[in-house]
């Protein structure tokens, strides 16, 4: 019974909270500039619109480009069903996933990448090869980090280790390599989401995208989906992060459900801090940042050799 | 002794005969332009104009900074061909391009002649039994493109529709992956035919174009015109008048530059300056709106000096709005310049050397980024600017973050100098009559707008009306300098070297 609950209420937050975090990110940024933003839940109203909307579809466009944003949707969707959001193990878990959980992530930016090629599009072409170049940098930095809590679990299913991260004593060895893979996770996270200081989701200047310039072509319900898809690998990414920082305790269910809430709220807030206080990076030093997040996971995993 | 030194001088707003202007050779013409610019002379405008019965006369305002001086040349272009001058002379270039545009003229030997503005020709039929023009002038934009061809290069074309709400220009690139070989700026798209317009003014609706020659520079433009018209005239303004002009050419430079240094914030996702900048920026604006109700200054200003006054509660309120506004764009700008992350977004991004921008001729902020002293309200001075000096902010690095420091510089000189002329107005009339113009006579006005320099030329005829009214806006001498900042940039930071240019594509197009 307990399962079943744990299951529902992970399935029922997986599908529903997403959007709530970037309106939070957005609500952090209006605050540290000094404007009222826009409401919280903006981004339900604006995917129920897209959702309503009529789709254009450029005509040199072939199946893949339908098909992007439900595969986005879908592979980040399973992904986040192996992530476990409360102090349960999470409804998907069998020893090996974390390949899994690395690669369904790579499928939808596979599919993304593919679909801006499909358009033909020059400026959607930069932005496919600048986003496969920043994920050569980003995939190694979270296969150290899952290294680093493979080391420290014994165990190769993600909703273990990640659990039983936190039952590591504050101020061992072990404590400092999770604190090094947090780091090392959330620069990760920046990357994945697209946000500041490596892209900025607000701009409109298309030179400068990464990922928005991918979906630059999708309209109506396909670029909700996109929306969605992005907003739902936050959720994932940053419960996993959660988990590697706060100890979560399988005993006080209900507490600890709170906990994790409150976290997601907290690194909403966190990222949108981050990027009310510093500029984007240069293109060119993204790779830079995104090898320093490897440095980090990886002598993150030395210490505990 | 050099030919040039022998043309004609000049002061910015004044007028001379026509006679005096000597009639040069082409050959002596294009020698006088080649040894002033060697000698350190900048080309400020370069037009052809037909006489009556249609023979097509050049001119050329040369500007001496060092020595505040202008020379004027003229020379007959007996038929329609000009040797081009631009491999001798980099600056000309585009006058050259406008030159075959706008006046038929086979300008033999340009590395680049293409159409400028795709505008028909001003002056349809040069000679007496010329056919009228055949054909249809091309459409904006269609024509060939600088090409580099390999196998690892490929092209990116942006506009001229833009996603931000900006004014239509189309950018061609020619890349190797993020890398810039190449960028080719098409414009034209804003022809609206103004200088056409204005041909056989001044009349009641003259004023009016030369207001909406570019929006943001209404002042800019508008004092311009009323100079050339004021020059023409002999027409003596009122100390009050001259400064409350010159309040209001602050107060558009102030709203600009805090205005480019939020959206300069806002390009690289730095976001807390972006908007109080752009908050700010409205404030300024709105001190514009105070002097005459229109918050880009439209009305204000008009020949003999200004159309409204400023009244004691007016003063007041305006002191103490640019005090806060002041203190609060302090504030935002600081943090800029206190972020190590912007810094490293503005440092070494689309560098101009200052051999390039002497080179290409450039004016204005852009200019003095490049460590080079051009003001015209320094080197040129016209109006209150003859009496009341505003030091020239100078940066040598040239590079985005040299463009925005100079507007944080001059936002700071404006607001001293507005706060000091507005404490001490002079007392009298705003207004006075402006007579006839004179006929036969050139007159030149020279603006510092707050992106450069605005030069007016006009040529009357024998009743006094407008033969030939020349605009050159900033934007014209710079859009090449951006072109050339992007050379071996990277492509994404092109948003930002446009930005820190902040220049004018209506002010372009004409």
């Amino acid at each position: 019974m307990k399962t079943l609950i744990a299951i529902s209420l992970q399935v029922v937050l997986l599908a529903l909270l997403p959007p709530l975090l970037l309106g939070i990110i957005n609500k952090t940024k209006a605050w540290f500039a000094g404007r009222r933003g826009w409401p919280v839940l903006q981004v339900y109203y604006d995917l129920l619109r897209l959702m309503k909307k009529n789709v254009v579809i450029s005509s040199t466009t072939t199946w893949v480009f339908l098909a992007a944003p439900l595969v986005s949707v879908i592979s980040v969707l399973l992904a986040g069903l192996m992530v476990p959001l409360g102090p349960m193990a999470a409804p998907i878990h069998f020893t090996g996933d974390l390949i899994m959980f690395a690669y369904l992530l790579a499928l939808g930016r596979f599919f993304t990448t593919l679909a801006a090629l499909d358009t033909g599009s020059s400026f959607e072409g930069m932005g496919a090869a600048r986003e496969v170049t920043f994920a050569c940098f980003s995939e190694p930095a979270l296969f150290l980090v899952l290294l680093v809590l493979v080391k420290l679990s014994d165990t190769l299913s993600l909703s273990a280790m990640l659990l039983s991260a936190s039952h590591v004593r504050i101020g061992s060895t072990a404590s400092a390599a999770l604190v090094m893979a947090a780091v090392s996770l959330f620069v990760v996270l920046l990357a994945e989401t697209s946000r500041i200081p490596i892209d900025d989701p607000n701009t409109h200047l298309e030179l400068t995208m990464i990922h928005e310039v991918m979906v630059l072509d999708n309209s109506g319900p396909l670029l909700g989906a996109q929306i969605y898809a992005s907003s739902v690998k936050l959720l994932i990414l940053a419960a996993f992060l959660l988990h590697v920082v706060l100890p979560l305790d399988p005993a006080l269910v209900g507490r600890d459900w709170g906990i994790m809430l409150a976290g997601l709220v907290a690194v909403a807030v966190i990222i949108g801090a981050v990027e009310s206080l510093m500029a984007r990076l240069q293109l060119r030093f993204v790779p830079t940042l995104l090898v320093a997040a490897c440095l980090f996971s990886g002598f993150g995993f030395l210490l505990i050799l | 002794m050099s030919i040039y030194r022998q043309l004609p001088m000049l002061i910015a707003g004044r007028a001379i005969k026509r006679q005096s202007i000597p009639n040069l050779s082409v050959e002596e013409f294009q020698q006088a332009i080649v040894e002033s610019v060697e000698a350190g002379c900048r080309v400020v405008s370069l037009f052809g104009s037909p006489d009556a019965g249609g023979t097509l006369h050049l001119y050329v305002v040369l500007a001496d900074d060092s020595e505040s001086r202008l020379y004027v040349g003229s020379a007959t272009l007996t038929n329609r061909e000009y040797p081009s001058l631009t491999l001798r002379c980099t600056q000309v270039h585009l006058f050259e391009r406008e030159l075959a545009e706008q006046c038929q003229v086979q300008v033999t030997g340009h590395p680049w002649l293409k159409p400028v503005r795709f505008q028909p020709p001003l002056f349809p039929r040069l000679e007496p039994g010329a056919g009228a023009v055949s054909g249809v002038n091309p459409l904006p934009g269609v024509m060939d493109f600088y090409a580099v061809s390999g196998q690892e290069v490929h092209e990116v074309a942006v506009g001229p529709v833009h996603a931000g709400v900006i004014e239509p220009g189309h950018f061609r690139f020619q890349c190797h992956g993020e890398r810039v070989f190449h960028l080719e700026i098409s414009l034209g798209y804003q022809h609206r035919g103004v200088e056409q317009a204005i041909l056989k003014g001044p009349d009641k609706r003259s004023i009016h174009y030369a207001q909406t020659l570019c929006g943001d520079t209404t002042i800019g433009h508008t004092t311009a015109y009323c100079q050339v018209i004021e020059g023409l005239a002999k027409c003596q303004k009122t100390a009050r008048a001259q400064t409350i002009r010159a309040i209001a050419l602050e107060l558009e430079r102030l709203a600009n530059h805090v205005g480019d240094l939020g959206a300069l914030s806002g390009d690289v996702g730095f976001l807390s300056t972006a908007s109080h900048c752009g908050r700010l920026r409205g404030e300024f604006l709105n001190m514009t709106a105070t002097l005459c109700g229109s918050r880009f200054g439209r009305g204000l200003i008009c020949p003999g000096g200004v159309r409204f006054d400023l009244d004691a509660a007016a003063v007041e309120s305006l002191l103490a709005r640019l005090d806060i506004s002041g203190r609060q764009t302090r504030q935002a700008v600081k943090l800029l310049w206190n972020s190590s992350s912007v810094m490293a977004r503005f440092e070494e991004i689309g560098v101009v050397s200052t051999a390039l921008a002497v080179e290409l001729g450039l004016v204005g902020p852009a200019a003095r980024a490049c460590g080079l002293a051009r003001d015209a309200r320094h080197d040129h001075p016209s109006g209150l600017f003859r009496f009341m000096h505003i030091p020239v902010s100078v940066w040598d690095s040239g590079d985005v973050f040299a463009r925005a420091y100079i507007r944080w510089l001059e936002i700071q000189r404006s607001l001293d100098f507005i706060q000091t002329q507005l404490r001490s107005l002079p007392a009298g009339a705003i207004n006075s009559a402006v007579g006839n113009l004179a006929p036969d006579h050139l007159a030149v006005a020279m603006v510092e707008g707050w992106r450069g320099e605005v030069c007016h030329v006009a040529l009357t005829n024998a009743s006094g009306r407008f033969e030939r009214y020349k605009v050159t806006d900033p934007s014209f001498h710079n859009w090449a300098g951006l072109a050339m900042a992007l050379r071996g940039a990277e492509i994404s930071d092109f948003p930002l070297c446009n930005k820190s240019f902040s220049l004018s594509y209506c002010g372009h197009d004409l």
